[in-house]
């Protein structure tokens, strides 16, 4: 299968094209390379996942495949840098959902950044990301992982910075990149302490269950905790960083500054679920060897879902809503994980979570894509500047109420497939968590009809046009996604991707389902209640009734501001002030001595090169004997 | 005798064959081909570079006189590319109206001393490495003073002429003392006879000084800066980098076939040695105003910079210094390249002319700062990989002290590369440098050099491949 080489090729290529001619082509001529190329590189993607399925299974299981693998640098015999490509299920179904989600993505963006200025540009970067991150998760050893974690960190910078000249985009871009890089620099530190321990950066070795080369770690320990478990969480942090675990999530609302379609692309369905792709590529290795880590993962994934729900419930700028209620159900995914064993009914949480990862990313592109059209129509992010929109957007109107019930968890469409499992595992896992998420479900009903109702039914706002529905290129995309909301459910997943890698089939629990579908009802309900008429105000009585708890979770309980003071107060105040003195004083002041002693000697000196060639075989003479003589005495 | 002995020294036969050629296209070809002759010129070097650059197997011929090792032949094909690069950036001057008519001159001179060194480089005998040597030496004065009609040209001709008999003289006393005492001129006899006697440490000294000057390590360097200045800017580049490279790849190769019994005695010489050339050479090229001497200067002082992997005397030394030569060969042509063109079309060489040069040529300024910027040993240009390989060879025999010095330097010298980027892109000017076309020939060597500065640290390949040769040298 080296015709994989392509999935990596053709978005570099595309790339290197749209960015180096860049205005000299025209905005539809590099809109169409863009979306071209994405189109063939999402039949290979196809393509790939066919022939690899279609593989006949060994011993119940899909082997990992590396097609292609070549050594970059080579510093010892254990040591050494690889890139290539390596197919195992999730990799495979990542493929398809990256492609599929950026091709809508490129597809709709013809339409919604029809004029803009740097359209060319945006194609460019495009082109970046979908490199970047298909080579994220076709990476053969997790130090590619992180050259290519590291390349999509930038290409989201670019695009959440791309209307450079508004000023919060550029301080949105550079939160993200900072905060992911924070996060990231954790990652970097537990590659280097695993592969310390383990001399291997291979995924291969790695997750193949052989304990054998953890070997070299046994009896390590640092504050208590095994140097693997230590180094395993600190990779978690890279991985937390990327999805906007709580308290590193701050970054993802703001990264709402950019073009909406990218807010679909990277911020709702693909770099975001990095940090979960990363946990489950070593699941084996977190469970084997730090089992420990892995809890702290479930516990850290139900609070942030917890958080971002009761966050989500106040917000008022739609886009804000949707980037909440996506660190909520990362969240969940995390939580599926750090639930999960390994083999059988126990690696449920497995393969919940990657299932909630497919159908997640579908519908909640979806949401954003819509979210993209209603925005096109009445130029606003805000709610009130919304209503009874259902009349002018037919098409968004429908898509967007199938994305509302497949995240609720509504059946049939495919939310409540993925994630009924989850809530299967964590019941199955602990009661206590089990509730929690079940109430977070419950939540996330509530705050999605919130936004549903006010977007759609209520009091219509004045508008200075008259809103519109979006062109055919815009509404398709939004089309297509939600054929597949509507069916992605019945996928039998657990034939593809399981923890053990054996056929799982899955039967819905009943209890459990029962359950969640009478508390997303509730959810429905009470939002029903308060908002499809707009004139209910109990809302605005509930708000001032408990107007601390509404005012902290509108200001998302102030965590921006904790972060803020800890870096700009401790960190520059106490840190950082002190060292530039030290920078600027002693440091600068030893470089400024050097040169000028060197220019004093060096004008000391010059009368050594006076041109005559006499003088100059009397040095080399004289330079030969004083040489002779200190080897023959000294 | 047995003839087939020349079958080893393929890579001598081939060029001996290219220079024949030449000759005798220049002497008899008709004047419609002779419009050609640069062009013929570098497609028969071409040739004869592809034809050698892959290695046989070990050899030694005529009872060890000549000796081939596969590392010869990757040294060989680098100092090839260098010459063909030179032969690119050379067309536009050969061109000119005075140097035309002596254009078959300058290939002719230029390919005897690649010869010379040729034959140096594979030399297993004294008598031969001296043959080699002088080949390499009589002809590059002719190069020197190739604008004779120059008054500084014919100076610096006379200059390198005289310094270099000099050389010559002291270096062959100190070969006769050495057979005076052990009775041979071959390496590998000599070698055996070495006991550290005073006269021997003493012949020895002479004898190593004559290298020293060629590869003009202080204090046997003054020639070099008034020698670069006065001659053709395409000779001092050829100067600056075949002649060099070659030398102190010999250099090396001799000090530990042949002196490996005094390693302490030349290693401390070659200690003081490397400290002195490497500061002084900064020193003086802070001052420097004349892009030629400013070059020239630093060329001394990269010099010292390459002695690094000789006096760490093992096969990572001579891996990093056969890699160090090919990475400072482009960044130098590349610099002397955008100096030769500039020249060439407006007569300006000083630093001063230089200042916004970026707004008139950009793309000249581009690569003379990539080519700055990898002498200086900036990430990620092929400079710093080389630096950083030299230091390791050197760090891992324990000179710690050494190399530091020689990082502190490397800050220095920074100050001067940066000062001629500084007049380039940042020093206003009321009188730019006009914009003009440079050739196709120019352009192609810069592309290559820019090329070779990018590529030759990123892929790792090449410094493995050069590691691989560099066992059992």
């Amino acid at each position: 299968m080296e015709y994989t080489l392509l999935i990596l090729l053709l978005p570099l290529v595309s790339f290197f094209v749209l960015g180096l001619l860049g205005t000299r082509l025209k905005p539809c001529v590099a809109g169409w390379i863009g979306t071209l190329v994405l189109a063939v590189l999402t039949l290979v993607a196809y393509v790939t996942a066919w022939e690899y399925f279609s593989m006949p299974r060994v011993e119940g299981v899909y082997a990992t495949l590396v097609p292609l693998n070549f050594e970059w640098l080579h510093f010892t015999q254990n040591l050494h840098l690889d890139l290539g490509i390596l197919l195992d299920p999730i990799s495979v179904m990542m493929l398809v959902v990256i492609t599929t989600v950026s091709l809508m993505v490129h597809i709709y963006s013809m339409g919604y950044m029809n004029g803009e200025r740097g359209f060319q540009r945006y194609y460019a970067f495009l082109s970046l990301f979908s490199f970047s991150m298909l080579g994220l998760v076709v990476a053969t050893n997790i130090f590619q992982m992180y050259i290519f974690w590291e390349l999509v960190g930038v290409s989201s910078y670019l695009l959440i910075g791309f209307y450079y000249t508004k000023p919060e985009a550029i301080a949105a871009s550079k939160k993200a990149f900072i905060v992911t890089r924070f996060a990231d620099l954790g990652f970097l530190i537990g590659i280097l302490v695993l592969s310390f321990y383990t001399k291997t950066f291979s995924f291969d070795l790695l997750t193949s269950g052989d304990s054998s080369i953890f070997a070299g770690a046994a009896g390590s320990t640092f504050l208590g905790a095994s140097v693997i478990s230590w180094a395993m969480a600190l990779i978690f942090i890279g991985g937390a960083g990327k999805s906007a675990m709580f308290p590193l999530h701050i970054w993802l609302p703001d990264a709402m500054e950019g073009p909406t379609p990218v807010s679909a692309l990277i911020h709702a369905a693909t770099m975001v679920v990095a940090g979960v792709y990363l946990v489950a590529r070593l699941f084996p290795v977190y469970y084997f060897e730090a089992p420990d880590v892995l809890v702290a993962i479930a516990v850290i994934g139900a609070f942030t879902s917890l958080y971002a729900a009761v966050v989500a419930c106040v917000q008022t700028d739609i886009k804000r809503v949707l980037a909440f209620s996506t660190i909520s159900q990362i969240g969940f995914m995390m939580v599926a994980l750090g639930v999960s064993g390994m083999e059988g009914h126990e690696g449920l949480g497995y393969m919940a979570s990657m299932f909630h990862l497919f159908t997640h990313a579908m519908f909640k592109a979806l949401l954003f894509l819509g979210a993209g059209a209603i925005i096109h129509a009445v130029h606003s992010n805000e709610m009130d500047r919304m209503g009874g929109l259902r009349k002018q957007l037919p098409v968004t109107h429908l898509t967007f109420l199938i994305a509302c019930l497949a995240i609720a968890g509504i059946p049939p469409f495919s939310g409540f497939f993925s994630k009924d499992e989850i809530l299967s595992a964590a019941f199955m896992f602990s009661p206590w968590i089990g509730w929690t998420m079940s109430v977070i479900a419950g939540l996330t009903a509530f705050y999605m009809f919130r936004l549903y109702y006010n977007i759609f039914w209520g009091k219509p706002a004045v508008h200075e046009h008259e809103p519109h529905e979006a062109p055919v290129n815009m509404t398709l995309p939004l089309v297509v996604l939600a054929a597949i909301t509507c069916v992605a459910g019945f996928i039998p997943f657990g034939h593809f991707v399981t923890a053990d890698g054996l056929v799982y089939d899955i039967h819905l629990n009943w209890t459990v389902a029962g359950t969640s579908i009478v508390i997303a009802c509730v959810g429905i309900a009470i939002a029903t209640v308060l908002y499809m008429k707009g004139t209910n105000p109990v809302p605005t009585r509930l708000a001032e009734r408990f107007k601390g708890f509404y005012t902290a979770a509108y200001h998302r309980f102030y965590l921006d501001e904790l972060w803020l003071f800890v870096t700009k107060r401790i960190i520059f105040g106490y840190i950082s002030r002190p060292l530039a003195w030290f920078d600027r004083h002693v440091v600068d002041g030893a470089m400024n001595g050097m040169a000028l002693v060197t220019q004093k000697v060096s004008w000391a000196i010059r009368g050594l090169q006076s041109g005559q060639v006499q003088q100059y075989a009397f040095i080399f003479l004289l330079g030969t004997l004083i040489i002779v003589l200190l080897l023959l005495y000294v | 005798m047995d003839y087939s002995n020349f079958l080893y020294m393929r890579e001598e036969l081939s060029l001996v064959a290219v220079m024949v050629i030449l000759l005798l296209y220049d002497l008899f070809a008709p004047e419609r081909s002779q419009r050609r002759f640069q062009l013929v010129a570098c497609i028969l070097f071409g040739v004869h570079t592809v034809l050698n650059l892959f290695p046989h197997e070990e050899a030694t011929a005529f009872g060890g006189m000549y000796v081939y090792r596969p590392m010869l032949t990757v040294l060989k094909s680098i100092l090839n590319v260098g010459v063909l690069i030179v032969f690119l950036q050379a067309h536009a001057w050969l061109e000119s109206e005075k140097a035309v008519i002596r254009r078959g001159e300058f290939y002719f001179l230029t390919l005897s001393t690649l010869l010379g060194m040729y034959f140096m480089m594979s030399a297993g005998d004294f008598l031969l490495f001296f043959i080699g040597l002088e080949t390499a030496s009589i002809p590059m004065a002719a190069l020197v003073a190739f604008d004779k009609y120059k008054h500084k040209s014919a100076e610096a001709g006379a200059k390198y002429i005289l310094s270099a008999v000099f050389a010559s003289a002291l270096s062959l006393y100190g070969i006769s003392l050495l057979y005076g005492t052990t009775g041979s001129l071959y390496f590998d006899e000599v070698a055996a006879g070495i006991t550290g006697s005073p006269l021997q440490i003493m012949a020895f000294v002479f004898f190593i000084v004559g290298m020293c000057f060629k590869i003009s390590l202080v204090p046997f360097h003054l020639w070099t800066a008034d020698v670069y200045e006065g001659a053709p800017t395409n000779v001092t580049s050829y100067l600056s980098v075949i002649s060099k490279g070659s030398a102190v790849f010999v250099l090396m190769v001799i000090l530990m076939k042949v002196f490996g019994n005094i390693l302490t005695e030349w290693r401390g010489m070659l200690y003081g040695v490397i400290v002195l050339t490497i500061t002084v050479a900064n020193v003086f090229a802070i001052r420097q105003k004349n892009l030629k001497r400013f070059l020239a200067f630093s060329s001394i002082s990269q010099a010292g910079y390459l002695m690094l992997g000789v006096i760490s005397a093992n096969a990572l030394g001579m891996t990093s210094l056969v890699y160090y030569v090919l990475v400072y060969m482009v960044s130098n042509l590349g610099a002397f390249g955008v100096i030769s063109v500039i020249e060439q079309k407006t007569g300006k060489v000083t630093m001063d002319d230089y200042n916004g040069l970026y707004k008139t040529h950009p793309y000249l300024s581009l690569v003379m700062t990539l080519s700055l910027f990898s002498l200086a040993g900036i990430p990620p240009f092929a400079g710093f990989f080389s630096k950083f390989f030299i230091f390791a060879a050197a760090a891992s025999e324990g000179y710690y002290i050494l190399v530091l010095i020689a990082l502190l330097n490397t800050i220095i010298s920074l100050y001067y590369y940066l000062l001629v980027v500084k007049a380039m892109f940042i020093n206003p000017s009321e009188s730019p440098i006009a914009p003009f076309r440079s050739d196709n020939y120019t352009r192609v060597s810069l592309v290559a050099c820019c090329a070779g500065i990018v590529l030759l640290g990123i892929l790792s390949v090449v410094y493995q491949q050069i590691s691989l040769f560099s066992f059992g040298m």
